[in-house]
């Protein structure tokens, strides 16, 4: 009994953290409506600044005093990032803020590791909670009992600040409508600056705090970031209260899902996480959104088929791309390959987000899956390539359509959520269930037939369905069930009552673009000879999130100048340096101030406004593209 | 001039909805901006506190020309700005709404405090915690006037304040205007109910389709009922 007890604890003291970094992702987005992906990164630097603070300062002033300093000091690093990089970008759409924030997130794991290195750094005991508290046989490090009694004083301080201070009171009317507090004489922007320095320093503190208990090491914030997503959405967006209890929920299942289910433990905390989301959309403590929310299709620019100009340039540039393997080696052949595979996976994804409006985090699930179903099909099944193909990408179709069932009873950013807590439990499935998918090992010897196995005829087959998938794509958008998803997408309402069944629509759009990034997924097995967990991981959902926001999410063919910019940059620059997430992540944030419409977004504008100058019409009435020429 | 607005004009994305807008308020005026339903009254008032993105023309709000400053900028100056919707923050208290519009004292303008605002508006003040959306629509007009007047502004730009109201609260707000106006604070208000204007403006201006097509006294307007009948509704 003592056992369970102490366990209990054990997750109580986690849960504080968990709060502190939660709660200031909340605060941030309640009232800027940004979802700051880098507060995992802020967290982490405060880990590391305190790490260093407290070795430099002595005594048991130094030590409370470097956590409180290291936290002001990553509050201050926030102010100026918000700054200088988000009031740039308060009003570019949504995602966009995800997406600087990511980058910021890649600068900052690269920094970290310059600054103090890559080894595990393990931190000062804290003085006055050295020992251990004996509880019937069992031993509490004093410091949890600390962290326990540390989560409620920070709940009561924060409640203490939105209800009783004239700053909270404006946050508060700020999180509801913010226009109206600017036409009530408030500036707004450092109302924004200052809630942004208080989530930071809550997530920095949370960091922080962490140095007597865990190692600081570099991969700290994706660790948590992921969790504190979870924490937020369970609890409700904005609500404070809930990412406590969220916070505590999510910490006591870690604890005893280890003990009780000690195979699917990681999955238990999204599996609840997807009830909660299917129960009560918006969170437990959460209040349903009301407010439409941008739709990322709106543009001035309306789609339209290419033209046939356009058309023989597009074959044009197909054939160049397919007289590759004429001149270039073998390395150059097999990044070709991958590229054209991450385009299928970029425009399976681009065709859920633009043409949907359904932002997928976690569609490398498809991604993998279809590669899993290669390997299954086989290693043991033995079945010849040809029929693997066919039938793999099927293993990401049906996972499409369970999970993409419940997902599209959502919208926005909880629909963003549930589809990376499925993807996280797909993950975890692959990770743990060792004897069929050889867990961390992954399942090795997948080789293509011989009639694709040189490098060269690899690269057509790739190539060739990559264009095959795109064209099959672009008819979908031009298409009457494209201009029905469309219509979904910008108006719920007003669809349904034309009698569009919108979620039966956005549930064939899912299990669409799930089956195509299944077949990429297909081919990425043959390519690598292997398939790992990774495979299905985040990073990779990331990756491919942030090739069509590269490209333009607002543009038809964003994805596929994204996928191939992004990922020849990326395997271009690890080949370069050892800092490529530095220059990655520093270049995404330039492209997302600079071109907030990506890149294929600036092209179209800058040929717009090339062909406005010369008739004087009315600046007004965006001319059709169509008759530019 | 208390507020001079000169060719000013607004679009909403391709659509032009104010075409070379112009008006005068002089000090302690109450001006009446008429018109009927979608005739550019509130977008005017957004135009002028700097809530419409795409606007051009000239602003001068006690002598300063206001039109390129942001809207907190503007509203801390003096103006202040009374939204038709009212947006309340549904979720504060009838305090805490208040609390949210109080700026500091202005020289030359009347100060309100909570207690003088309760006076005005009796009901507010019986229901100091009640959220602001667990109010009726009388009450939240009022509080959203109280929240505006905390800002102790010089100048009102009032929404159609008699919008949905029951005859009994038109009375109240009839009242509380004029003890606004006699405190020293100037008054546009745009209305669609030519009674209501008639109780407490000096002067009116009759806007439709973007576009200024009257100005006067309510005598000179009184004895052109040609343009009362081809412009407002009654």
């Amino acid at each position: 009994m003592a056992f369970y007890v102490v366990q209990f604890l054990t997750g109580l003291a986690s849960a504080a953290s968990l709060f502190l970094v939660a709660s200031g992702l909340s605060i941030i987005f309640g009232v800027t409506r940004i979802v700051n992906f880098a507060h995992g990164a802020f967290y982490m630097i405060g880990a590391y600044v305190a790490f260093t603070l407290t070795e430099r300062l002595s005594g048991a002033f130094g030590f409370w005093g470097g956590i409180v300093m290291a936290a002001i000091a990553v509050a201050l690093i926030g102010v100026i990032v918000e700054m200088v990089l988000l009031r740039r970008i308060y009003h570019a759409p949504e995602l966009f803020q995800l997406l600087a924030t990511f980058g910021l997130t890649l600068m900052v794991e690269d920094i970290v590791v310059l600054v103090w290195g890559p080894d595990d750094l393990v931190g000062r005991r804290a003085p006055g909670f050295r020992g251990a508290v004996d509880f019937f046989g069992q031993n509490i490090p004093s410091y949890d009992l600390f962290l326990i009694v540390l989560g409620p004083v920070v709940l009561g301080i924060l409640w203490l600040l939105f209800q009783r201070t004239r700053w909270g009171v404006l946050v508060r009317a700020a999180t509801q409508d913010r226009d109206m507090v600017a036409a009530l004489g408030v500036n707004q922007k450092w109302l924004f600056t200052s809630v942004f320095a208080v989530g930071v320093f809550l997530a920095a503190l949370g960091g922080a705090l962490q140095i007597p208990r865990d190692a600081v090491h570099h991969a700290m914030d994706l660790r948590i970031i992921v969790e504190v997503f979870v924490v937020v959405v369970i609890g409700g967006l904005g609500s404070i209260v809930g990412a406590f209890v969220a916070a505590v929920l999510v910490s006591e299942l870690n604890a005893f899902g280890i003990l009780i289910f000690p195979k699917i433990s990681i999955i238990l905390v999204f599996l609840v996480m997807a009830v909660v989301l299917i129960v009560r959309p918006w969170g437990l403590f959460g209040r349903p959104e009301a407010a439409a929310r941008k739709t990322p299709g709106l543009t001035v620019n309306p789609w339209r088929p290419l033209t046939s100009n356009e058309r023989l340039a597009a074959l044009a540039a197909l054939a160049m791309a397919a007289t590759l393997p004429l001149f270039a080696g073998n390395y150059a052949l097999s990044v070709g390959s991958e590229i054209a595979i991450f385009v299928i996976f970029a425009v399976s994804l681009h065709f859920l987000m633009s043409v949907g409006g359904l932002a997928s985090f976690g569609h490398a699930a498809y991604f993998g899956l279809g590669a899993y179903g290669i390997a299954f099909l086989a290693k043991m099944a033995g079945l010849p390539m040809i029929v693997c193909l066919l039938l793999g990408p099927l293993l990401g179709c049906v996972g499409a359509a369970v999970f993409g069932f419940f997902a599209v009873q959502l919208s926005g950013v909880y629909f963003a959520m549930l589809t990376l807590a499925f993807a996280q439990i797909v993950w975890s499935i692959a990770f743990q269930w060792v004897s069929v998918t050889g867990g961390d090992n992954g399942i090795l010897g997948v080789w293509p037939s011989s009639w694709a196995a040189s490098p060269s005829r690899f690269y057509w087959l790739s190539l060739g369905v990559a264009a095959l998938v795109t064209v099959a794509l672009r008819i979908a958008v031009f298409s009457p069930f494209g201009y029905a998803l469309r219509a979904t997408r910008d108006s719920p309402l007003r669809s349904e009552a034309i009698g569009i069944d919108a979620k039966r629509i956005q549930w064939t759009a899912f299990v669409i673009a799930g089956t195509t990034a299944g077949i990429g997924g297909a081919l990425f097995a043959y390519l690598k000879g292997s398939v790992f967990p990774d495979n299905l991981g985040i990073s990779l959902s990331v990756d491919a999130l942030v090739m069509v926001l590269l490209g333009g999410v607002e543009t038809v063919s964003g994805a596929v100048i994204g996928a191939i910019v992004y990922k020849a940059l990326n395997i271009w620059l690890v080949s370069q340096t050892d800092l490529s997430k530095l220059v990655l992540g520093g270049f995404i944030v330039v492209i997302v101030v600079v071109f907030p419409k990506g890149i294929v977004g600036m092209l179209e504008m800058l040929a717009q406004r090339r062909s406005k100058a010369s008739p004087p019409g009315s600046p007004l009435l965006a001319k059709p593209i169509g008759s530019a020429e | 001039m208390k507020l001079t607005v000169e060719g000013l004009n607004s679009h909403y994305g391709p659509a032009h909805i104010l075409f070379d807008i112009g008006f005068e308020v002089a000090d302690g005026e109450v001006v009446a901006l008429l018109g009927r339903n979608g005739a550019g009254k509130s977008t005017t008032f957004r135009s002028i506190v700097g809530l419409m993105a795409q606007r051009s023309g000239r602003i001068v709000f006690e002598g300063r020309d206001v039109s390129a400053r942001p809207t907190h900028e503007i509203v801390r100056g003096g103006l202040g700005y009374v939204p038709e919707e009212r947006r309340i923050f549904t979720d504060l208290t009838v305090d805490e709404n208040l609390e949210v519009g109080r700026q500091p004292k202005r020289a030359n303008a009347p100060h309100w405090t909570r207690e003088k605002l309760f006076a005005l508006f009796p009901n507010l003040g019986e229901m100091k915690n009640r959220p602001g959306g667990r109010m009726s629509g009388g009450e939240q007009q009022m509080l959203t006037i109280a929240r505006t007047l905390m800002g102790n502004p010089s100048l009102v730009l009032l929404d159609e304040p008699s919008e949905g109201l029951s005859p009994k609260i038109v009375e109240q707000m009839v009242d509380a205007i004029r003890t606004m106006k006699k405190e020293g604070v100037s008054i546009v208000v745009s209305e669609q109910n030519l009674h209501f204007a008639r109780l407490i403006s000096d002067r009116a201006y009759i806007i439709e389709r973007g576009r200024i097509c009257f100005g006067g006294t309510m005598v000179e307007l009184d004895a052109r009922p040609d343009i009362r009948d081809a412009h407002l509704s009654l």
